[in-house]
């Protein structure tokens, strides 16, 4: 078992009139879900492509499951396409096995994993429908379905909350959740940073045909932390400032006194914190990570320079 | 291998499964029938509704030169009637002459209260033209002149002998060999036209679709592109074997129906619609002639032919399907295609007037024009040599051209925005 189950290694990928990749490298963890991160054009879609072997790098290797990445492998991936599309003019369950078939299962399997899925997501009635007659967002389950049925271990969705209503994306997100339980590798590109912080457990993050940040979310998320807390007191109590921290902002909310503070970098979370409990009933005390959200403009305005 | 065979077969019985497909496969030869025995029938309804005309000739000598036909019944009157004018009248025309034609040429007429028919004013023209011939022939004084014009009036018709290698002689039609061999010619372009169109707008659905994008990440674009070419390519040569064996049988019985003896291979039907009802001996020669024009080896090479001239076109149309990005712009690329092949088809009718001539032996070497010139050729019997030589660019151009489409193919489905020119296309062969 390797420690990472993909590896990219500086791709270089060049189009006719642009450099949709520049030396990219990434190193997508056995097991883990991770974040493809970036805005629009950035050459995302492109590494994709270049992982699912639709086209090959001008140069760079992917390492896959250990080896170098062969013709084979494209079994063992379940690919997602943000440009989602199937045969319009073709039942919903024969159109379901003719592209399992493709990816390497017989018939029968085929058949019978499809009609657990279809049962799960409630769409059997659907199964001898043509797929134009389904809405959007039934169709879209038709095509996560899909994408997992042959069970691959990399799965590679690419926008898949795109198209859901909050229901549905709910339900998409505990499936791809428990894909990862199950231990597949899931690469998962949005543009939708809160789902990011809860899915993903790594992030890349291209702009520019360059990876400009890379790494654990938590990691990556504390390399960007600003020292801000958010204090709260028991009602009646009084901040006072001192030299250890700044009071950025207060307010009076659910029977509690909460402060937005900003310590001076040399002082430990503790020292902070009895400085403060000397005086003051404390209720809560937690750090103010930046969202990802944040450090995803930050970062893409800063690379800009 | 596996993979294409998949494709294949989804392509395959996706189309032959549809609804339309299968009316139009059952309805097809009933339609081709029909566009044989209708006027045949109809030539037969009408001799039911012959028309009166009356005939007011002063002169005389014109109306007997008036023959009844199937159409026409000519009745003599002696004068222009009122009645004539009104709608109760028996005639549906009146011819009036009023003077000798030679002297006085505007001396004849047709009325009629409806618009006059065609084929009545040729059958007048011509009775009156042949009594002025006549009439002039007679003013030059020519001794014995009747049976000068009883010999003129004979017809003849050579009898055309084939040499064959071996020595024998045998009854030969060059009639029935190039009907042979147009019918054949104008199914390949038909169905080259037809099913090559099939492959562009299949591929060109699944580029629109955005499926493709999930189908390459499954197979290569090869296999896909190679899959759809032949499983659309397979469903078109099960329509053409349905057909074949349905006109058989229709024909057959029809033929047995309407009591036309000659009418057991299509073949025959074809000659004998377009070309006047043949005398019996003449049909007796042109069964001679079908016998010996050699079936299995014009089979044989038609199915040839078809699958090569299939491939070469097929091929162009996936690389065309996979470049553009809407139905509008295949205007622009399919334009030169459907020249070519319009060329081709006319190519094919002039080389059945000489079949050894240059354009003839040029355009069936040419694969784009040859999977269809070749047949008219071949059923004039082409040098083996030059049919053997044919077959081998086609299929080697066949091959080479599936290749390119290939390279073309990969790169164009994923290409969306703008349109790509020629120059571009030329360009992605190269990609790697």
């Amino acid at each position: 078992m390797n420690e990472f189950f993909l590896e990219a290694q500086d791709i270089v990928k060049c189009y006719a009139n642009h450099k949709a990749l520049d030396g990219v490298s990434i190193k997508v963890p056995q097991g883990k879900v991770f974040g493809l991160l970036g805005p629009n054009g950035a050459g995302k879609t492109t590494l994709i492509r270049i992982i699912n072997r639709i086209t090959a790098p001008d140069s760079g290797k992917v390492y896959f499951n250990g080896h170098l990445s062969q013709p084979d492998d494209i079994y063992n991936i379940g690919y997602l396409p943000e440009e989602r599309g199937l045969y319009k003019k073709m039942k919903v369950g024969e159109q379901a096995i003719y592209l399992a078939q493709l990816k390497g299962l017989d018939k029968r399997e085929a058949t019978k994993r499809l009609k657990e899925w279809f049962d799960k997501f409630e769409i059997t009635q659907w199964w001898d429908k043509k797929l134009e007659e389904l809405s959007k967002g039934m169709q879209q389950k038709v095509q996560f379905v899909i994408t997992v049925l042959h069970k691959p271990q990399l799965l590679i969705f690419d926008e898949p909350f795109s198209g859901f209503d909050p229901v549905n994306a709910e339900l998409l997100k505990r499936e791809i959740l428990e894909l990862k339980n199950q231990g597949h590798t899931i690469i998962f590109s949005t543009h939708n940073m809160s789902s990011v912080e809860e899915i993903c457990d790594n992030i890349a993050l291209i702009n520019h045909s360059h990876v400009v940040l890379q790494g654990e979310v938590n990691e990556v998320r504390s390399q960007f932390k600003t020292n801000t807390y958010r204090l709260g007191l028991h009602m009646g109590d009084e901040l006072s400032a001192n030299s250890m921290f700044e009071i950025l902002s207060s307010e009076e909310k659910g029977g509690e006194h909460i402060y937005t503070i900003k310590k001076s970098s040399d002082i430990s979370n503790s020292q902070l914190l009895s400085s403060i409990a000397a005086v003051n009933e404390v209720t809560s005390f937690s750090e103010c990570l930046p969202s990802m959200n944040e450090i995803f403009i930050r970062t893409v305005e800063n690379s800009k320079l | 291998m596996n993979k294409t065979f998949i494709i294949i077969q989804r392509e395959f019985m996706n189309r032959v499964s549809k609804k339309s497909f299968i009316i139009l496969t059952v309805l097809m030869p009933f339609i081709f029938a029909a566009l044989i025995f209708v006027p045949l029938m109809l030539s037969m309804v009408k001799s039911d509704e012959q028309k009166n005309i009356a005939v007011i000739d002063h002169t005389g000598k014109y109306f007997p030169m008036m023959a009844n036909d199937e159409s026409y019944l000519f009745f003599p009157e002696e004068e222009m009637k009122d009645e004539f004018r009104t709608d109760t009248t028996v005639y549906s025309a009146v011819i009036e002459i009023t003077d000798d034609l030679i002297e006085n040429p505007d001396a004849a007429a047709i009325y009629s209260r409806k618009e006059i028919p065609q084929g009545l004013s040729r059958i007048v023209n011509n009775a009156i033209n042949e009594q002025i011939r006549h009439d002039k022939l007679i003013s030059y004084n020519i001794p014995q002149l009747q049976r000068i014009m009883n010999d003129f009036d004979q017809t003849y018709s050579i009898r055309t002998i084939k040499w064959s290698d071996d020595g024998s002689e045998s009854e030969s039609n060059a009639g029935v060999a190039v009907a042979a061999g147009m019918i054949l010619t104008f199914l390949i372009y038909m169905f080259v036209m037809s099913y090559g169109g099939m492959v562009m707008q299949s591929v060109m659905e699944e580029k629109t679709n955005r499926i493709v994008e999930l189908m390459i990440s499954s197979v290569r674009p090869f296999q896909l592109m190679i899959g759809k070419i032949i499983g659309i390519g397979l469903v078109g040569i099960l329509q053409l074997a349905i057909w074949g064996v349905m006109l058989a049988v229709i024909l057959t019985v029809a033929g047995l129906m309407f009591g036309v003896s000659a009418m057991s291979n299509p073949d025959i039907m074809m000659s004998a619609t377009s070309a006047p009802m043949p005398e019996p001996t003449e049909a007796n020669a042109i069964l001679a002639s079908i016998n010996n024009l050699n079936l299995p080896a014009l089979g044989g090479l038609f199915v040839l032919n078809f699958i090569g001239g299939y491939l070469v076109y097929a091929s162009i149309f996936a690389a065309i399907g996979a470049s553009i990005n809407e139905a509008e712009d295949s205007q622009q690329f399919m334009t030169p295609i459907v020249f070519l092949l319009i060329f081709a088809l006319y190519a094919a009718i002039y080389s059945a007037e000489n079949a050894d001539g240059p354009l003839a032996v040029w355009c069936s070497m040419i694969p784009f024009t040859s999977s269809i010139v070749s047949m008219v050729r071949v059923s004039l019997d082409a040098p083996l040599w030059q049919t053997t030589v044919s077959l081998v660019i086609l299929y080697a151009s066949a091959f080479t051209l599936i290749w390119l489409a290939g390279k073309i193919y990969r790169v164009g489905i994923l290409m969306y925005g703008k349109k790509p020119s020629l120059k571009e296309m030329i360009k992605w062969i190269s990609y790697k």
